[in-house]
């Protein structure tokens, strides 16, 4: 039965890496926003329609 | 017919393009650029996801941000090619906005990166400054309809670093409490004699488990408890901490001893589910802001005049006798005089007076007002900080700390009590088995302590309060933190201001009386209006609606009066009562209250245009709802010209006209004095003073996002109708509190019952303690959630 101090010490070791995750995932602002990264997970990331930069869009608001 | 762009109902005007309707030409403009950059996909992730632009914005209107010195308040970074900032676009709100703002580089090859933070209604910018300036990113923002909001897009000093200090204190709590949860199973269930190696083992685990809960997580109840007993005040974290102190050193005793297992289990779960209340009712809205003062209700930059040339200047580098340039729609900085320049200033928003004033060149115009029309020329006679609209803020009010622990909370009145009944009970248990069996004192008292710790007492309130703030939310008030609900269910008196909050600031009601106007006779009205720019005229041209523009002879306008000219040789007359008496004979019967302007055709009398304001839907209701548990009084900055029919209306006894900023703060002051407990509800600048002293007050806001003083809650103008409900949805929660409070006092006593008898073994109180707290927790949320639902009904 003496596996069992091993195994509690992995296990716990397991969670501080865990919680290790968790506090990085605050640190790093991933819960600041809970909204948009699911709706910019569903776009697509490549233009379906463009193939070339247009440029007659663009002058229109640089002018 | 809708807006392809905004999905607006298209009214005035219908314009086609490509076989889609839109409302107004500004939204026309958004569609074209965005097609022709092949950015449809806009329009296809939502129905109609813009927002209505209305007519074409100026195009100097960002100038200033090519100052440098203006340029650094919001750069968060810039090293000469690159360059960062974060705008603050209260327009954000669906997916839509968060593809298109993220596609920005699409539009602009400047822009690098950009990305969105939804619940804060924020873009994150960065640019490449050699192809794009900071103007040419606001501009590029303001072509597709996402003007920033740059008072509140300014980088502040403390750099705005989120405290997550909660969360962390959580998520070690979390760790903790479930790792000797595990270690606390073979306990639960017994263990045989074989195991007593383990015992020891998971014993001292728990131990070490339980140093950072206590050590850590924990630690601000211990340290509440401490400044409680110094200002010799009981709150709710004594006996809490009370409770800790006794589980974490009585089961270091037992673990240490090997006398028994110890309570980590108890101790780890009663902070955890107390963190999780706290974090519970820190519901706030990130995208509102509560704390705004007349600073970011000013421009950032207004153009100063030197030498014929107009140089974008920074407020606060304005100095005496400086002229500078208003244009339609701005505000004035500082106390000033009017050099050049056709002046109707608008004083709603810091005087509470209705429409507009024509000023006189040479006349002093007042910080704050907004010019109609247009351009005018003024030089300033005071610095920003010191006009008659800022000395305001100078009053003791706005200088008060609102961080000082509150003594009179519902929780800590309870807490005094309960907290003596437990060290009565203590006192009384220990001298019982003093007498029956000394042996047992140590094991029975520290087991009352224990058991009588309120967790289930201090998570009624939170999860009460934060569900409250949530349903209040979902209906359309705004509340600044959950203390509101408790001032909101404590107010005796209700203070209302006229203009923008019982009043509707948008929509002015236009009625004309009098004989039938031909068309003709309309026409030429309108031809006669249309050439003034007294808002009055304007609203004139906005009812007749015509299109003709007949040529006006011998046009004449005087001021405060009204206008004349000929048309096609007949002499139309627009004016006031005086005006029209002058030049006419027949002579109309009676006056009506509000504005009046008659109109006469060559000596004959046509009839009057009646302007009124227009109450905000379902006063009456709210008046009606009010007044049977409040007293209703009304301070407006306006006149008296509404008063009769309001006293007919609402029969109100207190009304207040020509009330100045000062006089309504000291009016709530007075009122306070005399034992009242006040609710103020205004929108204007005016009133921010008011707002602060009373002690519940409330903003009136047609746009939450636009600016409003600063307030403990903002109420979305559309809900106006529903005030009286919320008083009554705070009322109704602190009843739930206190019976929530009579069933955490019932476990109490169970608890106790076990405990004085020496009996109170782990495993009750492990199970005691969660099930008081989650069956409080799920009795408040089902109760205030039911609330919702009838209300909403």
């Amino acid at each position: 039965m003496g596996i069992i101090y091993l195994l509690i010490v992995i296990s716990v070791c397991m969670a501080l890496l865990f919680l290790g995750a968790f506090i990085w995932a605050v640190k790093t602002g991933q819960f600041d926003d809970s909204y948009s990264p699911a709706v910019r997970m569903l776009m697509d990331d490549t233009p379906s329609t463009v193939e070339e930069k247009p440029t007659v869009g663009d002058k229109n608001i640089k002018e | 017919m809708k807006c392809f762009h905004c999905g607006d109902e298209c009214k005035t005007e219908i314009i086609s393009f490509q076989e889609k309707s839109f409302c107004c030409i500004g939204c026309k403009t958004v569609y074209e650029i965005l097609h022709d950059n092949k950015l449809d996909t806009y329009y296809s992730l939502e129905d109609n996801p813009g927002y209505k632009i209305g007519k074409i914005q100026r195009k100097d209107q960002y100038d200033f941000l090519d100052n440098e010195e203006i340029k650094q308040r919001y750069l968060l970074f810039d090293d000469g090619n690159i360059s960062k900032i974060s705008f603050s676009i209260p327009q954000i709100h669906c997916s839509s906005c968060i593809w298109l703002l993220e596609n920005l580089n699409r539009l602009s090859n400047g822009v690098i990166l950009s990305v969105v933070n939804f619940p804060k209604r924020r873009a994150d910018i960065t640019f490449d400054n050699t192809i794009l300036t900071l103007r040419e990113v606001a501009e590029l923002l303001s072509t597709i309809g996402y003007d920033p909001d740059l008072s509140a897009s300014e980088k502040t000093e403390s750099a705005k670093v989120k405290d997550r200090t909660l969360t962390y204190k959580i998520g070690v709590a979390g760790f903790c409490f479930g790792n000797i949860m595990l270690l606390s199973f073979p306990e639960y269930f017994g263990m045989d004699e074989n195991f007593s190696g383990f015992k020891k083992f998971f014993g001292y685990a728990s131990l070490v488990l339980s140093l950072p809960i206590f050590f850590y997580s924990g630690s601000d109840y211990i340290k509440s408890a401490f400044k409680g007993i110094q200002q010799r005040f009981i709150n709710i974290d004594i006996p809490i901490a009370l409770g800790m102190f006794t589980l974490f050193f009585r089961s270091i005793y037992e673990v240490l001893t090997s006398t028994g297992a110890g309570y980590f289990d108890s101790l780890s779960g009663l902070v955890f589910f107390l963190l999780l209340g706290k974090w519970f009712q820190q519901k706030t809205y990130d995208a509102l802001s509560f704390d705004r003062d007349y600073k970011s209700y000013f421009p950032i930059a207004v153009n100063k005049i030197v030498e014929d040339e107009r140089i974008p200047t920074n407020l606060d580098s304005l100095e005496i006798g400086d002229q500078i340039e208003l244009r339609n729609q701005e505000l004035i900085p500082s106390d000033s005089i009017l050099m050049d320049g056709k002046a109707f200033i608008d004083y709603s928003f810091i005087t509470g007076e209705s429409e507009p004033i024509r000023k006189q060149l040479g006349d002093k115009l007042y910080a704050g007002g907004r010019q109609m029309g247009a351009k005018i020329k003024i030089e300033l006679i005071k610095e920003v900080n010191n006009s008659y609209l800022t000395q305001l803020w100078n009053q003791e009010v706005f200088q008060k700390d609102d961080h000082i622990q509150d003594l009179n909370s519902i929780v800590n009145r309870i807490s005094k009590h309960f907290t003596l009944v437990i060290l009565l009970i203590t006192a009384l248990t220990g001298i019982y088995w003093w007498m029956i069996d000394p042996t047992m004192i140590w094991t029975s008292v520290t087991a009352v302590l224990i058991v009588a710790c309120p967790c289930a007492l201090a998570l009624a309130v939170p999860f009460t309060f934060g569900n409250m703030t949530r349903v209040m939310g979902r209906m359309g008030l705004y509340l600044k933190n959950v203390k509101v609900i408790e001032n909101m269910a404590e107010i005796t008196d209700v203070v209302l201001d006229k203009t923008g909050t019982i009043t509707n600031s948008d929509t002015m009601q236009l009625t004309y009386h009098g004989k039938e106007l031909t068309e003709t006779q309309k026409d030429h009205l309108h031809s006669l209006a249309s050439n003034s720019t007294h808002p009055l005229s304007i609203a004139i041209c906005h009812y007749l609606n015509r299109t003709a523009n007949e040529k006006i002879d011998k046009f004449n306008e005087e001021a405060g009066l009204g206008i004349s000219g000929l048309i096609q040789k007949k002499k139309y007359i627009l004016g006031s009562l005086y005006f029209i008496q002058k030049s006419t004979t027949h002579k109309p019967n009676s006056e009506p209250e509000g504005s009046v302007v008659h109109a006469s055709v060559d000596d004959y009398y046509l009839g009057y245009f009646h302007l009124q304001q227009q109450y905000r839907p379902g006063l009456l209701k709210v008046i009606k709802g009010l007044k049977r548990s409040h007293k209703i009084h009304l301070i407006s900055g306006d006149n008296d010209s509404q008063k009769m029919l309001l006293k007919e209306e609402f029969g109100m006894e207190n009304l207040h006209f020509n009330q100045s900023p000062m006089d309504k703060l000291s009016y709530i002051h007075k009122m306070q004095k005399a034992g009242k407990t006040v609710l103020m509800l205004g929108d204007g600048l005016n009133d921010a003073g008011a707002l602060k002293q009373s002690n519940v007050g409330i903003a009136v806001s047609d746009n939450i996002h636009q600016f409003s003083p600063s307030c403990d809650a903002i109420l979305d103008a559309k809900q106006f109708e529903r005030m009286s409900d919320f008083i009554a949805l705070s009322k109704k929660s602190i009843q739930i509190i206190h019976v929530s409070f009579v069933i955490s006092f019932l476990y109490n006593l169970i608890g106790i019952g076990f405990a004085v008898t020496g009996r109170l073994s782990p495993v009750i109180a492990a199970i005691l303690m969660p099930v008081s707290s989650i069956s409080v927790v799920a009795f408040t949320t089902f109760f205030t959630n039911l609330l919702y639902r009838k209300k909403v009904k």
